[in-house]
């Protein structure tokens, strides 16, 4: 292993935290299935029944990709031929831009073989899959995340509706191209929700800036050095700033004010810091 | 509370006050809370219950109904699919009613700045005390409670939020 490369931090902060925002990892090599005992005849047994489009092992791992029509019945001969009775996760990933669809994969763990398997399947936009919830009962929450977060359809699927985001949610957050402030719905969600959408002038937009503080809004900012009282109107007549005053200075016995200068640092001793 | 104390003879004392502060004294003292956690500040308001902090000593008992609640604390990140939900809980509680935005996620979304998050809680009810921290310690929460009582106790006891109240320190 090297060292990190080293980059300058003078301005780390205030860059942007993720500088190359298309950067794509580097693959970890992939071996063949028969370096691997269990996995090679499980691929033997898999290519006897099913078309296997590809098969490898990464990082100790079996991956096979499979046609997007045949899911239902490979996962049923994982489970009950080769032991790999358990469904651990199943999601998407969004391979839209690049090749126009979706990567469907599915995470099977066999505790006999104390093996696992990652099914991978291509699924074009606009196609459909069929369910695997009869099969694997955790299919049909995992399922409807992705039918909620990538708005794949699934078929036959018993209770096909969105599970985290709210039913009269627009657009599939998960979707590489969806905004992560969210699209224009998103941002008045609540708003048109509760109030209707009369009240966007009134409530304004979202202040997205956490740091952000208004001087003049004195109902929930408080001022240093000049405090008014909460409410008080003071975009025409600012107060003049009030005098530090320290308890010191009223004769504490014995106690003084460290009166110690400033001192303003120069731009290299700053950063020398 | 009291202004002035009269004693007649050998009976008991009495004491003379005005109505908006005996009323404004019950109120601020029996600040009963609509159990709102929501996230991990939620935890730090159940410790605030429970028995090392003790909030019943400030007359603050957790109610899980808005209707026998005043005060609601509003612990952890508020969600643009339960906006609603807090709005008609809001609603819900009678007046007078306070609310406590509990945590940097309460106040402005806090870290999460992404689509699903509610940007601060007052965009979708009255917030009446901001309390910053992420997550605030029991004890922040017990000074919010003690800031609360004492905004009470200046407020004019008839208070109505439709009508613009002068405020005073």
């Amino acid at each position: 292993m090297s060292m990190r490369e080293y980059k300058p931090k003078d301005n780390v902060q205030a860059r942007a935290y993720y500088t190359d925002r298309f950067y794509v990892a580097p693959q970890l090599s992939k071996l063949s299935p028969n370096s691997d005992e269990i996995y090679n005849l499980d691929v033997i047994k898999l290519k006897e029944n099913f078309e296997i489009l590809d098969a490898y092992i990464q990082k100790d791992e079996l991956v096979i990709y499979i046609n997007s029509f045949d899911n239902l019945k490979i996962l049923k001969f994982l489970r009950d031929d080769l032991t790999y009775g358990f469904l651990m996760e199943m999601s998407a990933v969004d391979f839209l831009a690049k090749r126009d669809g979706f990567e469907i994969f599915y995470e099977m763990l066999s505790q006999v073989k104390r093996k696992r398997i990652r099914v991978k399947t291509f699924l074009k936009k606009g196609l459909t899959i069929e369910t695997v919830e009869n099969l694997f009962r955790s299919a049909n929450f995992a399922e409807r995340e992705m039918f909620d977060m990538f708005g794949i359809q699934v078929n036959n699927h018993s209770f096909l509706k969105r599970i985290m985001m709210p039913d009269d949610w627009h657009g599939n957050p998960l979707l590489k191209t969806y905004p992560l402030q969210g699209d224009e719905s998103a941002q008045w969600y609540e708003v048109d929700k509760i109030f209707g959408k009369d009240a966007r002038e009134i409530i304004g937009p979202e202040i997205r800036d956490s740091a952000r503080v208004d001087r003049y809004d004195t109902e929930r900012f408080s001022r240093l050095g000049h405090e008014v009282s909460k409410g008080t109107d003071i975009y025409k007549s600012e107060p003049s700033n009030t005098a530090v005053q320290f308890q010191e200075k009223g004769g504490v016995f014995l106690i003084k004010n460290l009166n110690k200068p400033q001192k303003i640092l120069t731009e290299k001793e700053r950063r020398d810091r | 509370m009291a202004q002035h104390q009269v004693k007649f003879g050998n009976g008991l004392p009495v004491a003379l006050t005005t109505v908006d502060k005996i009323v404004n004294w019950g109120r601020s003292n029996s600040l009963w809370a609509l159990t709102y956690g929501l996230a991990c500040c939620g935890i730090e308001m159940m410790a605030s219950g429970a028995s090392r902090y003790d909030f019943d000593r400030f007359g603050t008992i957790f109610r899980a109904s808005p209707r026998q609640a005043e005060v609601m604390v509003i612990a952890g990140t508020l969600t643009k699919k339960h906006a609603e939900f807090i709005r008609r809980l809001y609603d819900q509680m009678a007046e007078p009613k306070w609310v406590i935005s509990m945590g940097s996620c309460a106040n402005t979304g806090g870290m999460f700045n992404t689509y699903s998050i509610v940007q601060g809680a007052d965009r979708v009810i009255p917030v009446d005390l901001y309390l910053p921290g992420c997550a605030p310690r029991p004890e922040t929460l017990q000074y919010a409670v003690m800031m609360l009582q004492k905004k009470i106790r200046r407020e004019p006891a008839n208070r109505n939020r439709n009508i613009p109240q002068k405020r005073f320190i």
